[in-house]
């Protein structure tokens, strides 16, 4: 599993970065939304990887550590963070449809010339 | 609510009021009318007044600290006031207040929601001072981020519309990063609490140290962006002389809360001396290099808000080199440079806005001869004291922070080097701003012309107020100067050891609620 999940961020975050350096705001945008969802897994593996674990233990019997429960805390956070780059996407993708309308063209400088 | 207790959430405040006030301010919208401009400087007088309580309450070394929620310190997310975070937020303030008085000008006409987005932007600011957690902090930038960004294209052109779209990308980009470095300190260290991350980056085992350091420097390259730091700060000058002069003023403070975010993770987090090696060095190396190229692009600069928007960048520069040198004395050099640089750069944003405006849009703030402005004397007036104050010439406030940054880099193995830059980059911008002037004002030509703009008094009545309130809090400095460099000296040793910081965070108490005895055996189980 963590070859899977290390090998796919990896894969996400290098498509990403590719389509975020090309020159069309549409690859920019999609290369945003890949590198966030590589940045969101990361977040959530960041919590260490666990099956069927409880995130908040109820039973006094077990020790409070992270072998008899998953960490709640990187669950949080990655939902903070799935919002706001939802939000930021869509604020990018209103921008650049506005350029395009701007200058007719979805160049990342406008026009290329 | 009782005072003392209303006191007890003073720390809250400067973040809370305004976006209670945006709120309310888009909720008015368009039939605020001209009410909208009152209430919102009305509200940013009382978070002027919350940022100096907040700022004679921490003057003698006490570090607030505030627990949000109630929730003990590394658990919940805590604020946490000291003499650094006060001052930034009595700047931000103040360059708050001048942006909103230069916007009624023509801003607030065209853009109704103008408002609410300054409060919200002030608040994301206020935030990112106050939060003594990492992951708020990132959320704090996102506030004043998307604040930012409907403020650039505010005015929409095919310029500010194009500049959006950069500054956007690059800025979600670095979001990404600084993300990705969060959450790698969680993963190895189990806190995102930066006073509880600061004692355990300390003490982490060497097979997990590549890892600290790495979101370390994820961290630097994330807060380098927004600072505009050498390789990451070509996106700055485009964005800032497209956005709207009063904006453009406002960004002024933008560019610092990257550098306080460096200063405030780079003293504290890594504070440890196994760090500061690296980090140092780096952060000199980087400061110089911004400044020098600054230097640079400012001369080669066809526009005056291109030149300004250069100076600032290199006034990053300048806290960066400090900070890198990290002594007690460069950090309190850095802190009274700070507000000078803001007001200084905001001050020459708004001159460029109103010269645009009198000169018309054929010939804007263009280094090029065109009509005589209107106002020609007053204008060229403010220019000189704008000009002289950011290139640090005397008696304005940058000479004083300039012989005070020069006196604090002696003896610390930089000095040649800092010496030579900072001054060549002091000798260019005196070059390259009165270059602007004489191009600007001296080989105007017939004054048959200048009726292009109108009256500047009339249309800049606002925009004339927020520099005289600019260049008044940059003459305080001045005058304060000797009180003002003790106190900031005293800061500077206070980021420098950050024991009291990380004391006052972690050993704050919850408020205990006298009525209504738990019972035993409810208090929920604490992990970790």
């Amino acid at each position: 599993m963590e070859l899977l999940l290390a090998s796919g961020i990896g894969l996400l975050a290098a498509a990403g970065t590719w389509l975020v350096l090309r020159a069309r705001t549409f690859d920019v945008v999609l290369g945003m939304t890949l590198l966030s969802y590589a940045v969101n897994l990361f977040v959530f593996a960041m919590g260490r990887l666990r099956v069927d674990a409880v995130p908040l233990l109820r039973d006094p019997a077990l020790t409070p550590s992270l072998a008899n429960h998953a960490d709640p805390v990187p669950q949080a956070l990655v939902l903070t963070a799935i919002v706001i780059s939802f939000g930021m996407t869509a604020v990018l993708l209103a921008l650049a449809v506005r350029s395009h309308l701007e200058h007719d063209d979805d160049h990342v400088d406008g026009s290329p010339r | 609510m009782s005072p003392s207790s209303l006191a007890a959430q003073l720390p809250m405040l400067p973040v809370v009021v305004p976006l209670l006030a945006g709120a309310l301010l888009l909720a008015l919208g368009r039939r605020g009318g001209p009410l909208a401009g009152t209430l919102s400087l009305t509200v940013l007088l009382a978070v002027l007044a919350c940022a100096v309580a907040l700022a004679t309450r921490t003057a003698d070394g006490t570090v607030l600290a505030y627990l949000a929620g109630n929730w003990p310190a590394p658990f919940g997310i805590a604020l946490a006031v000291d003499r650094f975070s006060a001052t930034m937020l009595v700047v931000a303030a103040l360059v708050a207040i001048a942006c909103q008085l230069a916007a009624v000008d023509d801003l607030a006409a065209r853009q109704p929601a103008f408002p609410a987005l300054l409060q919200f932007q002030l608040a994301g600011l206020n935030g990112a001072f106050l939060t003594a957690d990492l992951f708020n902090l990132f959320v704090f930038f996102e506030v004043l981020l998307v604040a930012s960004y409907a403020l650039l294209v505010s005015t929409v052109g095919r310029d500010s519309v194009r500049a959006g779209v950069h500054y956007v990308a690059v800025n979600l980009f670095a979001s990404a990063l600084f993300l990705m470095a969060a959450a790698l300190l969680y993963g190895v260290l189990g806190t995102l609490n930066m006073a509880d991350l600061a004692s355990r980056t300390a003490a982490v085992p060497g097979a997990d140290r590549p890892l600290v350091e790495a979101a370390g420097l994820m961290l630097l390259v994330a807060f380098g962006i927004k600072a505009a730091a050498l390789p990451l700060g070509t996106w700055l000058p485009s964005t800032y002389a497209a956005a709207p002069p009063p904006v453009a003023a406002l960004f002024a403070i933008m560019t610092k809360v990257g550098l306080y975010a460096i200063a405030r993770v780079g003293t504290l987090v890594y504070g440890d001396g196994s760090y500061q090696h690296v980090l140092g060095p780096l952060l000199v190396a980087i400061g110089l290099g911004t400044l020098a190229f600054a230097a640079l692009a400012g001369l080669a600069a066809r526009d005056l808000r291109t030149l300004a928007a250069w100076m600032i960048a290199g006034s990053a520069g300048t806290v960066l080199l400090l900070v890198g040198v990290g002594t007690p004395r460069s950090l309190g050099a850095a802190m009274f440079y700070l507000p000078h640089a803001t007001f200084a750069a905001a001050a020459l944003m708004l001159v460029a806005g109103l010269l645009a405006t009198a000169r018309g849009p054929e010939f804007a703030d263009r280094f090029e001869a065109g009509p005589r402005p209107a106002a020609a004397a007053l204008l060229g007036t403010l220019f000189v004291v704008c000009a002289l104050a950011s290139a640090g010439l005397p008696p304005f406030s940058g000479f004083v922070a300039k012989a005070i940054l020069l006196d604090s880099v002696r003896g610390e193995g930089v000095t040649a080097a800092a010496w030579l830059v900072v001054l060549g980059a002091s000798l260019a911008w005196v070059v390259a701003l009165s270059r602007a002037g004489s191009r600007l004002f001296w080989k105007s030509q017939d004054a048959g012309r200048a009726a292009v703009g109108g009256g500047v008094a009339s249309a800049g009545a606002g925009a004339l107020s927020a520099i005289a309130l600019l260049v008044a809090a940059g003459a305080t400095i001045v005058v304060l100067a000797g009180p003002l460099a003790r106190h900031f000296a005293a800061a500077g040793s206070q980021l420098a050891a950050s024991g009291a910081y990380r004391d006052a965070v972690l050993r704050q108490q919850p408020v205990r609620r006298p009525a209504a005895p738990v019972p035993a055996g409810s208090m929920p189980e604490r992990s970790r």
